[in-house]
């Protein structure tokens, strides 16, 4: 926050720099808003999976997972989709564009990189506790506390996608 | 002896109903909830709000969005008090760092704006 309150040339507009040109004409943030209901939903079906964990309904309790780690997915393939628009077509780099102070560059790729990386991890992680449900192995501990951490995590990550949209994409 | 019926949602009281008895209704509204609140802050952009109204308006959103799915998705909500003022209160008190630091981040843009242009070219 201090470093972007504290250069003097202007501010690159979001809006503007993450615009996806649809139909002729210049969506603001479009992308971005796909890819924030995508991981909403995500967050949505893996609090449905907790509560199946609970009821103890195996096999819906891993699709659910599934379903999860599949938002995930698109998610992350949508992110890329933006990075390589903007570092190819739009030419940003971390140190530098042509929107406005060079700290943009640096600013974006580091918090939307790794907000990234940790659905990511996600991903696999939820992988492997859904085969995990498939298997019954919680079935043999008769405790599905592990999908609740597993939905701790991932939720936490949708809650850090929520501030990075508001306070990098909208502010 | 007929237990007394009063009408409440089954999941909104600490302490009555253990996890098992959420209803799928209960996140599938808190999930169109979300949506509606990010669909606000989104036409707050497509409005082109701008200033305090808009910062206002986007940390407001954000916030109830955090709110629901802290207290709803992650079940805060069914935590004991101890247990919700340790995990929530820490980072209030961040909020103090954030004002410092905008304080001294609008003293940093003063000095530079005076001498950095007489650095350049």
């Amino acid at each position: 926050m201090a470093v972007r309150l504290t250069t003097i040339e202007p501010w690159p507009n979001t809006s503007q720099v993450f615009a996806l040109h649809v139909g002729g004409t210049d969506v603001p943030l479009l992308l971005i808003a796909i890819m924030t209901f995508i991981l909403i939903s995500s967050s949505g079906t893996m609090a449905m999976a907790v509560t199946s964990g609970y009821k103890k309904q195996r096999k819906k309790t891993a699709y659910l997972i599934l379903l999860t780690a599949l938002g995930g997915v698109a998610f992350v393939g949508m992110q890329m989709f933006e990075w390589s628009k903007l570092i190819f077509e739009e030419g940003i780099r971390p140190w530098g564009n042509e929107f406005g102070a060079n700290q943009f560059g640096g600013f974006f790729f580091m918090i939307t990189g790794f907000h990234g990386l940790h659905v990511s991890i996600g991903v696999v992680y939820l992988t492997i506790v859904a085969k995990r449900v498939l298997d019954g192995r919680y079935d043999r501990l008769n405790d599905y506390q592990m999908v609740e951490v597993a939905g701790l995590y991932w939720h936490f990550v949708d809650l850090v996608w929520i501030f990075i949209f508001a306070f990098f994409y909208l502010w | 002896m007929e237990e007394q019926k009063q009408f409440k949602h089954p999941s909104f009281y600490p302490g009555d109903a253990p996890e098992t008895e959420h209803p799928f209704s209960l996140y599938i509204s808190v999930w169109i909830l979300l949506f509606v609140l990010s669909a606000f802050s989104y036409a707050v952009d497509i409005a082109e709000v701008e200033g305090y109204l808009r910062w206002f308006l986007v940390t407001i959103f954000a916030f109830l969005k955090a709110g629901l799915v802290v207290g709803v998705f992650m079940h805060m909500a069914w935590e004991r008090m101890a247990f919700l003022y340790a995990i929530v209160l820490p980072p209030l008190f961040l909020l103090a760092l954030v004002g410092i630091l905008a304080v001294d981040g609008a003293f940093v843009y003063y000095i530079r704006d005076l001498f950095m242009p007489l650095l350049g070219e």
